[in-house]
């Protein structure tokens, strides 16, 4: 294999692997800041329980989703130093902004809760995690502003002296339609995994509760932490469904390729129809089976159902006569297949949270054969539909690194030798599949133990009281 | 000023406060296998930095994604060139932070043996690596007419940069040990005060000796004087220890890595990345910046977060300010790993 293939294949599994964490991270902050706030404001204990278990486990998933971001920012460096020529200008600056002004204020403040229990008034100390929670939302924003760069350049020129894209419009940068509507889509995708992560918690605890008189208080906390997490899910995923559609408008629009990929659409249609499914020959000639809806591609793409959407044929054959000879278009099973997974997968958590939902209603206990393989699966759901999500949107700008400037095989760090690559890419999968492992097994052990027990929390204690959540 | 040089200073500020602040916790995460006795001992050293190391590692994620705004070329050349050395940075900071999160988390000895382990090395890799890499920047490395690194790996462990690399990584340790008799009370604090003075003697020796080395071959006035104070400051610091003045012996420690980096960047400066092949491909704090209109961008951004930024760190230590000892540490059975688990 090439350094360039290498150096692909290490980018994209650090990628997926550090966005397990991240969704979690998003999602459940905000939870827990909220299942906080609910403390303070009544008092009850029931919430301090709830608190603590999920902050607990929340920290378990913030540290990897830490350290794995660390390798994420030395990697443009050290693999991708073209690339990092050529965009440092613009894309170096929402980086910067991301460490300053948001990571350490995630990084300084997870510190000062988890060991301000005691240290801190009860006001104060509730403040950061919802610190936190904004941190996460806001290291999110300039990530995203800088992705969102690469899929639809806007506000810089060209420096053909120097071989390099150049700023000259930074709100231009961080208003893109591209983040715009991506920041949104994605914030509440992660908030779908936040959800759907604390209902099946609690819901496999109510389901080993079962048999306990209903009125016992694991039970009452783990009911509240089912709804809380559910309605979160369903919510959010309302909020995925009305941003996606925005974004596919946006998409169609500003990367037309990407979007034809998404549905194989090799022809130009007018007006176009939604493949829910289609079954043909890999290279598109040939169609076997499939179900359409009419005119719903038109509307998705611009609102418009009598619309036309550009097929792949044609757009490749304009961008050989903008860019010159070559293949201009994805993979397009990938991009067809990673598009169908992520919608499904997130009406699929949408539906097990509903009927989640319903199945407690009104007092009721979890019963039935269903519902422990539905709280079993319903994390992955939204978790998994964020993977093929991003695999669709990065795969999908290829074969630009940056859409219409830089192509992917031209970012590539021209130095560096395929047997460093090789160490690094074998390095990371063997260390991030021993941590996975490690992590798994301690979240596990940590939900099983279910609610801990909780003394009084004392702001005031003497001098060298030990540090509460202390390590 | 010119905006190059004043994204110079900043970067060089943001790597001096990197290593000030994570300095010290590098030196707690290696003392956790030389002072740390027991479980409990060694637990009150990883609570002295548990609420800061992580706002601390920050620093050299702003350091990096500043460096690669303002001087992308000097970020590509850097982190593309120096490629294993910062490979295995990496792992020794990802098998650290997950260290300190994970260890706690279970009541078997075995595990928590093997997260201290991950500690110690995850500490010791970076203080001696960011020391080899620094040197290797001051020096100069084979850096072609494109502004490629050339030299591959071997070139990197020259005397030099392995110089620098002990005088980091003996700094540190010092830093450390000092800020442990800071942090801690009874035996520990006692036990640290004296590992101190010792380390301490070591570190001044290779100090010294790096020093003089670099000012002898790219000294500036400048960074003759500020070498000179670097060196005073770690005296200080060492009368401090010795005195039992522990706040005064932490800030000659800090004194002294900040000023040796001072010193560094003095003797860089206008260069960010000398090179060993041709003076004229050597990169620049001009030739490798950004444009005007990004660095005026950075400076806004800089100028309005960083104080806000130091605020709120600063708060941080002060909340942690009360020094604990193994007497505040509850005993926690030791579980062997057969009777462990669920």
């Amino acid at each position: 294999m090439s350094a360039e293939s290498l150096a692909r294949w290490q980018f994209a599994i650090t990628t997926v692997y550090h966005f397990f964490f991240v969704p979690i991270t998003i999602g459940l902050s905000g939870l827990v800041a909220g299942l906080q706030t609910a403390w303070v404001r009544t008092g009850s204990e029931r919430y301090l329980r709830l608190t603590r278990f999920f902050g607990k486990l929340f920290l378990i998933n913030f540290a990897m989703g830490v350290v794995t971001g660390i390798v994420q920012e030395f990697q443009f460096g050290m693999n991708w130093s073209e690339y990092s020529r050529f965009v440092g200008d613009i894309f170096g600056a929402p980086l910067a902004l991301e460490g300053l002004l948001a990571f350490f204020l995630e990084s300084t403040f997870l510190g000062l809760w988890i060991f301000g229990w005691d240290r801190l008034p009860r006001r104060v100390h509730l403040a950061c995690i919802w610190i936190v929670s904004v941190g996460t939302l806001l290291s999110a924003f300039f990530i995203l502003a800088a992705n969102s760069w690469m899929q639809h350049p806007v506000g810089f020129t060209l420096n053909e002296a120097r071989g390099r894209a150049e700023l000259t419009d930074f709100v231009a940068v961080l208003t893109n339609p591209v983040v715009l509507v991506t920041f949104p889509h994605q914030i509440f995708a992660c908030y779908m995994v936040g959800g759907a992560f604390m209902a099946a918690i609690a819901g496999w605890h109510l389901h080993r509760l079962r048999s306990a008189t209903p009125a016992s208080e694991p039970t009452a906390a783990f009911r509240t932490a089912l709804k809380v997490g559910a309605v979160t899910l369903l919510v959010s995923g309302l909020g995925v469904l009305v941003t996606g559609d925005l974004q596919g408008k946006v998409m169609t629009t500003v990367q037309p390729m990407k979007m034809a990929a998404a549905e194989a659409l090799y022809e130009t249609e007018q007006p176009a129809a939604f493949s829910i499914i289609t079954i043909g020959s890999l290279d598109g000639s040939r169609e076997v089976w499939s179900i359409k809806v009419p005119y719903l591609l038109s509307f998705l793409g611009t609102g418009d159902p009598q619309s036309e959407i550009k097929g792949i044929n044609a757009l490749q054959q304009s961008y050989e006569k903008t860019y010159g000879p070559g293949s201009y278009s994805p993979n397009i099973p990938l991009s067809y297949w990673t598009f169908r997974i992520m919608m499904g997968l997130g009406f699929a958590a949408m539906a097990a949270g509903a009927f989640l939902l319903w199945k407690i209603r009104r007092g009721r206990l979890p019963s039935g054969r269903l519902w422990l393989p539905l709280v079993l699966v319903l994390p992955f759901l939204p978790l998994l539909a964020n993977s093929f999500g991003w695999i669709f949107t990065e795969t999908g700008r290829q074969p630009w690194l940056v859409f219409g400037l830089l192509s992917t095989a031209a970012g590539v760090s021209p130095g560096t030798t395929v047997a460093e690559v090789l160490t690094s890419m074998i390095t990371f999968t063997a260390l991030y599949g021993v941590l996975a492992v490690v992590e798994v097994r301690l979240l596990i052990t940590y939900i099983r133990q279910g609610l801990p027990e909780v003394a009084a929390v004392e702001t005031e204690p003497a001098d060298d009281v030990p540090l509460s959540f202390a390590y | 000023m010119e905006l190059t040089t004043v994204w110079f200073i900043v970067i060089a500020f943001l790597w001096i406060g990197y290593f000030v602040l994570e300095g010290f916790d590098f030196g707690v995460g290696m003392l956790v296998g030389l002072l740390g006795r027991d479980d409990r001992e060694r637990r009150v050293l990883i609570n002295t930095i548990g609420p800061v190391w992580d706002g601390n590692e920050v620093w050299v994620l702003v350091a990096g994604g500043a460096t690669f705004a303002a001087f992308p070329e000097w970020y590509a050349t850097l982190f593309s060139g120096f490629y294993l050395p910062l490979l295995l940075i990496l792992v020794a900071l990802i098998i650290r932070g997950v260290a300190f999160e994970y260890r706690g988390k279970r009541p078997e000895a075995r595990w928590k043996a093997r997260w201290d382990a991950c500690i110690i090395i995850g500490s010791a890799v970076p203080a001696l690596l960011w020391g080899v890499a620094f040197g290797n920047i001051l020096r100069g490395v084979p850096i072609n007419a494109d502004g490629e690194y050339v030299g591959g790996f071997v070139n990197l462990l020259n005397p030099f940069a392995l110089l620098a690399g002990v005088a980091t990584c003996t700094l540190f340790l010092t830093h450390g040990a000092v800020f442990v008799a800071l942090k801690t009370d009874g035996e520990i604090r006692h036990r640290a005060n004296r590992f101190a003075a010792r380390i301490g003697l070591a570190a001044a020796a290779v100090t010294v000796a790096l020093a003089v080395w670099l000012n002898l071959t790219e000294g500036t006035p400048v960074s003759w004087l500020v070498s000179a104070l670097a060196a005073m400051s770690l005296v200080g610091a060492l009368v401090a220890n010795r005195l039992g003045r522990e706040g005064w012996a932490f800030i000659g420690s800090a004194a002294t890595i900040a000023l040796l980096f001072v010193a560094a960047f003095v003797s860089l400066f206008p260069d960010v990345m000398p090179s060993s092949l041709d003076p004229a491909w050597n990169l620049t704090t001009t030739n490798a910046a950004s444009t005007p209109y990004t660095l005026r961008i950075m400076t806004w951004a800089a100028a309005v977060g960083t104080p806000v930024v130091l605020v709120y760190q600063a708060w941080t230590y002060w909340t942690f300010r009360k020094r604990i000892s193994v007497a505040a540490i509850p005993v926690e059975p030791a579980v062997p790993a057969e009777t462990a688990g669920r």
